[in-house]
């Protein structure tokens, strides 16, 4: 199993450690994992994406232009990571700020409402973890197990009261996200 | 054919009056006929010495005319890039916090190309040493102005004289340094007449004393002459420093700490 | 079982270096590779081992902090990216000049001037052929994941002692700032100054009556003894060429083309040679471990396999000299690459392959 991953959006979203969760997820499970964060200016306040590879064998490039699954974030991902998709493959994304959506037909596309569904759970911080539920959902990829493993080895001892409220969080994910468009 | 000039019946044990410290090495100095550096290479090694302290010192050698401060020294030394000397002994001095660490440093080394790690150096409060040897002038590239020469004088590439107007003022780098919280003792002192050793050793001895006792740095200016550098002999240089240096580099402590 | 983090290349090297029980750290900030003294200063490592860091004023100090800390016979190291190594120069040269072991480690980013801060492998040049005034080689590993960043601390200090001699870590951006799995290793005790005194009887430790005193330098105006001491540098590096050289070959038993790269673009390459093999493109991958010393001896051998050789470098074409030094323009060598802080595809790879050769 090898899954070629890229998650965009904006800084403050929670993009990169979305995707740390995910690679501790696979240590945990003993798979191999790369993650791959653009870095610099841009990520002062404006787009942030990060590339994660998880496999069980090793990983050749940590650099990639087609990618399994894009799981965007915001507008200015769509434009950029759609195209990127492999056919075939899979494309995950919040519709909330997106004015033009995803137009591929040949990808299946999933909407997650993450941000309007962390809004009503009155936690915004957990958006991320909606997002991963609603990837999860779709690449079960990793036990439950592991990822409430991994977010114990990715977030700081004194943020563990926290993992409760992120395992509800994927949860919920995994309950929102809805098929835009499935290939035959 | 040395031996035989020797006068065995003077020259015995017991008429000895003055003998070099054990810690100066039997080479014959490179430096020029009335040059201070001698002086200051000896005033150094007589304070290791009589801090019983060969074992626990580490020099750090300059580029200048004393780049080779370590033929004559009988210490462990190690020879630094132009300038960075206070690098050096600062990663010496952080790793075997417990020796004796000092770096030699003429004026081009230390107040030109290695400004930025003198005044860093002294502004962390490296647990250091620093002997400067100031003589306004690069003596072993052959007389070029250095940041200290003297608005006037004049030097291979200050051939008509130092115009502060386009070369800029002598740099009185030790008050500078003494502006800065991390050193702890500076002074400015001579080494051209017998009183002015004495007192020169001295502050050398109390900045090696001031390591042991975990003070910070101490920084020691030797204002000096360059007889060759200047066109001078021997004593017309050591008059010319004494009434044109002096005046403009006033000799005695900057900085002393309160007891 | 060992443990397992997830760590940036740039903290795998920092925790590497307090594990393996490193006397001190010098650096000075520098996009993309800071958080190797950031990692530092947040791991108290005064309080884990003992280990001196440091922030330098300068590029320039620091290097200077390694020499004096190396002369002592300490395990010292800095880190830096290309604008701040062009600036550390002065200093390797001294060190080379004095022999003193000590580790630089390079995440390249994209030049010439103050360039980009995006990956590139543009300082080949700079790192195996020297780098600063006069004939001397570092010694110069090339890590293709985090796990190397963190495994090649220790084998550089081996190497830097073994010969007495400056070992660069040359990686670049990517490496420095993606994450991977690492398996950590045991917490080295660092040498005590008697220790230090046995192994590095040359450094400046203080002069006993034991001995002679130890002096470190690099200068001797005397042209005939400093030439001999310039044959005796490369009967050195002669000596490092015979055992030291580190590579591994993906794919190159059948292969009819190869590429070459090193580092980023090994990887990139490792998947390339998969999209080649699935349109029936037999390639395989030579990777240099060392750059200096360089595989030159087993790319002679397989320029009488293959067709053709594809350098493949995120530069103008740096690297590719050296192989075709090695090969003897047996057979063609062609080079693709891409510059500026631009990391080239796998796909782009395959590409350049094609046209070159097919």
């Amino acid at each position: 199993m090898t899954e070629e991953i890229i998650i965009a959006g904006f800084g403050g979203q929670g993009v990169l450690s979305m995707g740390k969760i995910m690679c501790y997820s696979g240590i945990v499970q003993g798979q191999e994992v790369t993650w791959m964060p653009s870095y610099g200016p841009e990520m002062r306040g404006g787009t942030a994406n990060v590339t994660v590879i998880i496999s069980d064998e090793r990983i050749s490039s940590p650099i990639i232009n087609e990618f399994d699954t894009a799981i965007i974030l915001n507008q200015q991902s769509m434009d950029k990571f759609e195209g990127m998709v492999k056919p075939g493959g899979t494309l995950i994304y919040d519709p909330n700020g997106i004015v033009r959506h995803p137009e591929r037909k040949d990808v299946n596309i999933y909407r997650v409402e993450a941000a309007a569904e962390a809004a009503k759970m009155d936690s915004t911080k957990t958006f991320n973890m909606i997002v991963l539920g609603g990837f999860l959902k779709i690449k079960p990829i990793f036990k439950m197990e592991n990822v409430i493993a991994g977010l114990k080895k990715s977030l700081p001892e004194r943020y563990h009261h926290l993992i409760p409220m992120n395992e509800k969080a994927v949860l919920r994910g995994s309950e929102i996200v809805t098929e835009a468009q499935i290939l035959n | 054919m040395a031996e035989n000039s020797i006068n065995t019946d003077i020259v015995k044990e017991e008429n000895l009056v003055y003998k070099k410290t054990s810690l100066l090495t039997d080479k014959a100095l490179s430096y020029c006929p009335g040059c201070g550096h001698g002086t200051a290479h000896r005033l150094v090694m007589e304070v290791v010495e009589e801090l019983n302290a060969q074992e626990e010192t580490i020099g750090v050698a300059p580029v200048g005319c004393s780049v080779l401060a370590y033929e004559f020294m009988d210490i462990d030394m190690q020879q630094a890039a132009h300038g960075r000397a206070p690098a050096l002994a600062t990663a010496i001095k952080r790793l075997y916090p417990e020796k004796y660490v000092f770096t030699y440093q003429g004026d081009g080394d230390l107040a030109a190309i290695g400004t930025a790690e003198t005044i860093h150096a002294c502004n962390r409060g490296e647990n250091i040493t620093i002997i400067f040897v100031n003589n306004g002038i690069y003596g072993m590239t052959g007389g070029q102005m250095a940041p200290t020469t003297l608005p006037g004088m004049k030097s291979s590439t200050s051939p008509y004289g130092r115009d502060v107007k386009s070369m800029g003022n002598p740099l009185k780098i030790t008050e500078l340094v003494a502006q800065l919280p991390g050193t702890y003792y500076v002074t400015r002192q001579a080494v051209h007449t017998p009183a002015a050793v004495r007192k020169a050793k001295k502050a050398i001895k109390k900045a090696f004393e001031n390591q042991k006792l975990n003070k910070g740095l101490s920084f020691i200016e030797i204002v000096s002459n360059c007889n060759s550098g200047w066109k001078m002999t021997p004593n017309q240089a050591n008059q010319w420093m004494v009434d044109n240096m002096f005046p403009y580099y006033q000799l005695g402590d900057i900085k002393v700490p309160e007891e | 079982m060992k443990e397992l983090r997830l760590m940036k290349g740039n903290e795998a090297i920092a925790e590497a270096a307090i594990r393996a029980g490193v006397d001190g750290y010098f650096g000075y900030p520098i996009t993309p590779q800071s958080e190797v003294l950031e990692y530092l200063m947040m791991e108290r490592p005064e309080l884990r081992t003992g280990m001196v860091v440091l922030q330098a004023e300068s590029e320039v100090a620091a290097i200077n902090m390694v020499y004096g800390g190396a002369g002592a016979g300490k395990m010292v190291m800095t880190s830096s990216s290309s604008p701040g190594i062009s600036l550390k120069q002065e200093g390797i040269t001294y060190i080379a000049g004095a022999e003193l072991p000590c580790l630089i480690l390079n995440v390249v980013r994209g030049g010439p001037g103050l360039g980009t801060i995006q990956p590139a492998q543009s300082d080949y040049f700079q790192s195996v052929k020297g780098g600063g005034h006069g004939d001397y080689k570092l010694i110069v590993l090339a890590p293709a994941s985090v796990q190397e960043m963190y495994d090649f601390v220790e084998t550089s200090f081996d190497l830097a002692f073994k010969y007495r001699n400056p070992v660069l870590i040359l990686s670049d951006g990517a490496i420095g700032q993606m994450m991977e799995k690492v398996e950590i290793g045991d917490q080295k005790v660092r040498l005590t100054d008697e220790q230090v005194k046995e192994r590095c009887p040359w450094a400046t430790t203080g002069k006993t009556t034991k001995r002679e005193r130890n002096i470190i330098t690099s200068l001797d105006l005397d042209p005939n003894k400093q030439e001999k001491f310039n044959h005796k540098l490369q009967a050195k590096y002669k000596e490092i060429e015979k055992n030291e050289v580190r590579f591994e070959e993906i794919q190159t038993k059948d292969a009819e083309y190869l590429f070459v790269a090193y580092g980023t673009s090994a990887r990139i390459c490792q998947k390339s040679v998969q999209l080649a093999r699935a349109k029936g493109i037999k390639v395989g991958l030579l990777r240099p471990i060392t750059l200096f010393p360089f595989p030159a001896e087993r790319l002679l051998e397989l320029s009488k396999q293959v067709k053709g050789i594809l350098s493949v470098e995120m530069s103008a074409g740096q690297m590719i000299e050296d192989i075709k030094l090695s090969v003897h323009c047996n057979i063609p060598v062609e080079h693709f690459g891409r510059m500026g802080g631009i990391i080239p595809s796998p796909g782009e790879v395959v590409k350049a392959l094609e046209q070159k050769f097919l």
